[in-house]
Parts: structure tokens; C-alpha cells; sequence
């Protein structure tokens, strides 16, 4: 998906297209259809500038209404960064994204722990696996009401924390202030994730790290699987 | 009737304010100790014609629950005053 503003659609077509072999298609925000796609994803940027809060206006571009359907069809959505922001502005992922607790934009590398290996984009990776994958925003700090919280750990939504290297999660190696270290999250059927940090800046070892490339491939398999 | 609503758009009381911190610490930096709390908003400013006050209140909390405000994190209030007759289509204000 390609809102005004998208900045990161090129970097994920990259990783999809000349590293996976995978058909890609770029989809204007004008765009009435997604017919014909088996995976959705909303790219990191800054879609219609931010104004009023990230991802509230491009929740209404025409494109969203086709993608909410898909997604309620069991169709795989992925938002990385922003596309994560446009998703919970959209309801189909829950929580918000707060101004991080330093203020400051955070452009690093983390490391992240997967909770779950039932998420579409977590297929083939085992739980308590840490991959290392660079983040890059200013809202990144994960919200939601305590109860809100709790339903997603008991449904097995929590799908990737902040942690060291070693795979502990801790006060220090959380970037942003995000309540519980949440980096991402899933829908509860799996089929939606949204996170924070950029798996397709991570897929190739020229850029640091190819552990990015498990969601895509995992996406794959996922796609295999209901196919066969 | 015209209006003029202004909404004010603000984190819930529940939800962390990493920008109200860092104003609050930079008032005490300038010397403004009495500073205990800064919680930072939205304020903003529309102007609309509806039938009657009721009217615009039913749209205006529409467009905060639709757009304006996001209920996972903030609260929103209205204020409401009327500023005269539309000017009708075509119609030169005097």
C-alpha cells in the first residue's frame, strides 16, 4: 500500500521481489480493490504527514475499505511502523502508539524476542527466538488499557518483545517506554501483525542482519499452507 | 446557524505524557519551580452551520469519536458558540 507519505514501499517491495523472488504490486491509497493480492502490507512512512495522529487520516484512504475486508476475510496484512499505527487507527489491530518516553526519534538497532510462532509472520520462527532488526520512529511507545493488555497475553497476541541479545527482556532494552516491551502484535486469528521495527530493512547481509527475512518467508509458508 | 466549536483533544488522565514531562522539565529549568504537572493537547477550531445547538453537538461528537479524538488514548471536549446566520450561496458578505 503506497499512502502520500509512504516512505518505506520501495525497501519492502526490495525484500519481497529481489531477495524472496516474489510478485510484487505497488497499490495507490485511491485504489478500490486488493483483489488478486495474498499478502497486504502497509509500509513504514509518514502517510498524509501525521497530521492529527499517525495513521488517522490514511485509515480513511478508499484503498482501507477493500484492505479491512481482506483482512476480515483471513487475508495476511503485515504493518511495519506506520502501516502498525494505520492498522490500530483502523481497529484491526488494538492499542495506540504514544510519542516515545524520551521524546527523541530512536533510529537503531534491537533486538526482539517472538512470543508466538502461531502468528502468520511468526510461522517459522520458535518461540523465545531473538532476531535483530533496526526500528526507526518517533511513536513507537505501545498503549493499551491494563485489560486490554491482559487479553492480549492471554490470547497469545503478544508478538514480539523489546529485548537484549540474550533474549531478556528488561527496562533497558526497551527503545520507546512501550508498556510491557510490546514491539508487535497480532489479531487474534494471526492474520494481522503489526510492528514497530523494519523486518525489510533486515534482509540481506549487505544491511547488518537477514533475520528480517522470517516474516516474509513465514508469510509464504503461511500462504503454501492454506493453499495445499 | 453558524458556530464555532472549539474541541480540546487530551491524552487520558491513565496515559503517559512524554511531551507534558519534558515541557514540565523545561519550565523548571527556567526557574518556574511551582510546576508539578504539564499535560500537553490538541485544540481545535471549527466553524459550522447546523439547524440548532443540539444538532451541531450530535455532529461535532461524531467527528471527535470518528476522527478527531482516538478513544484508546484520549478524551475530547466541546465548546460551542453561535456566530450568526450562514452566509447564503452566492451571497457577498456586507
Amino acid at each position: 500500500m503506497v499512502f502520500p507519505g509512504t516512505w518505506s514501499d520501495r525497501d519492502c517491495a526490495h525484500a519481497v521481489l529481489d531477495v524472496l523472488r516474489e510478485p510484487v504490486r505497488f497499490v495507490d491509497h485511491r485504489e478500490q480493490t486488493v483483489d488478486g493480492l495474498d499478502l497486504v502490507i502497509l509500509p513504514g512512512g509518514f502517510s498524509y504527514g501525521d497530521y492529527l495522529r499517525c495513521g488517522a487520516i490514511a485509515r480513511f484512504a478508499p484503498v482501507m475499505e477493500a484492505v479491512t475486508d481482506f483482512a476480515n476475510r483471513g487475508g495476511l496484512v503485515l504493518g511495519i511502523c506506520n502501516g502498525f499505527q494505520i492498522l490500530q487507527e483502523a481497529r484491526l489491530l488494538p492499542g495506540a502508539l504514544l510519542r516515545n518516553a524520551s521524546c527523541e526519534f530512536r533510529c537503531e538497532w534491537v533486538h526482539l524476542r517472538v512470543e508466538q510462532s502461531n502468528s502468520a509472520f511468526t510461522l517459522d520462527c520458535r518461540p523465545g527466538q531473538v532476531l535483530r532488526i533496526p526500528i526507526s520512529h518517533g511513536e513507537g511507545n505501545f498503549f493499551a488499557d491494563a485489560e486490554t493488555l491482559d487479553a492480549l497475553e492471554r490470547n497469545g497476541q503478544v508478538v514480539f518483545r523489546y529485548c537484549a541479545a540474550d533474549g531478556r527482556v528488561s527496562e533497558a532494552s526497551n527503545p520507546n517506554g512501550s508498556l510491557r516491551n510490546i514491539a508487535g502484535i497480532s489479531n487474534t486469528h494471526g492474520n494481522v501483525v503489526g510492528l514497530m521495527p523494519h523486518p525489510e530493512r533486515a534482509c540481506e547481509p549487505l544491511l547488518g542482519s537477514e533475520d528480517g527475512l522470517v516474516l516474509f518467508r513465514s508469510a509464504i509458508h503461511a500462504l503454501t499452507r492454506v493453499a495445499v | 446557524m453558524r458556530y464555532r466549536a472549539e474541541i480540546f483533544v487530551t491524552l487520558k488522565p491513565v496515559v503517559n505524557d512524554p511531551a507534558g514531562l519534558t515541557i514540565r522539565g523545561g519550565l523548571q529549568a527556567l526557574g518556574f519551580a511551582s510546576v508539578t504537572e504539564v499535560r500537553a493537547g490538541k485544540y481545535l477550531v471549527l466553524t459550522l452551520d447546523e439547524a440548532d445547538a443540539g444538532q451541531a453537538r450530535t455532529r461535532l461528537d461524531e467527528m471527535a469519536r470518528q476522527l478527531l479524538a482516538n478513544a484508546v488514548i484520549e478524551d475530547y471536549r466541546i465548546e460551542l458558540q453561535p456566530i450568526g446566520e450562514p452566509v447564503a450561496a452566492g451571497e457577498r458578505p456586507a
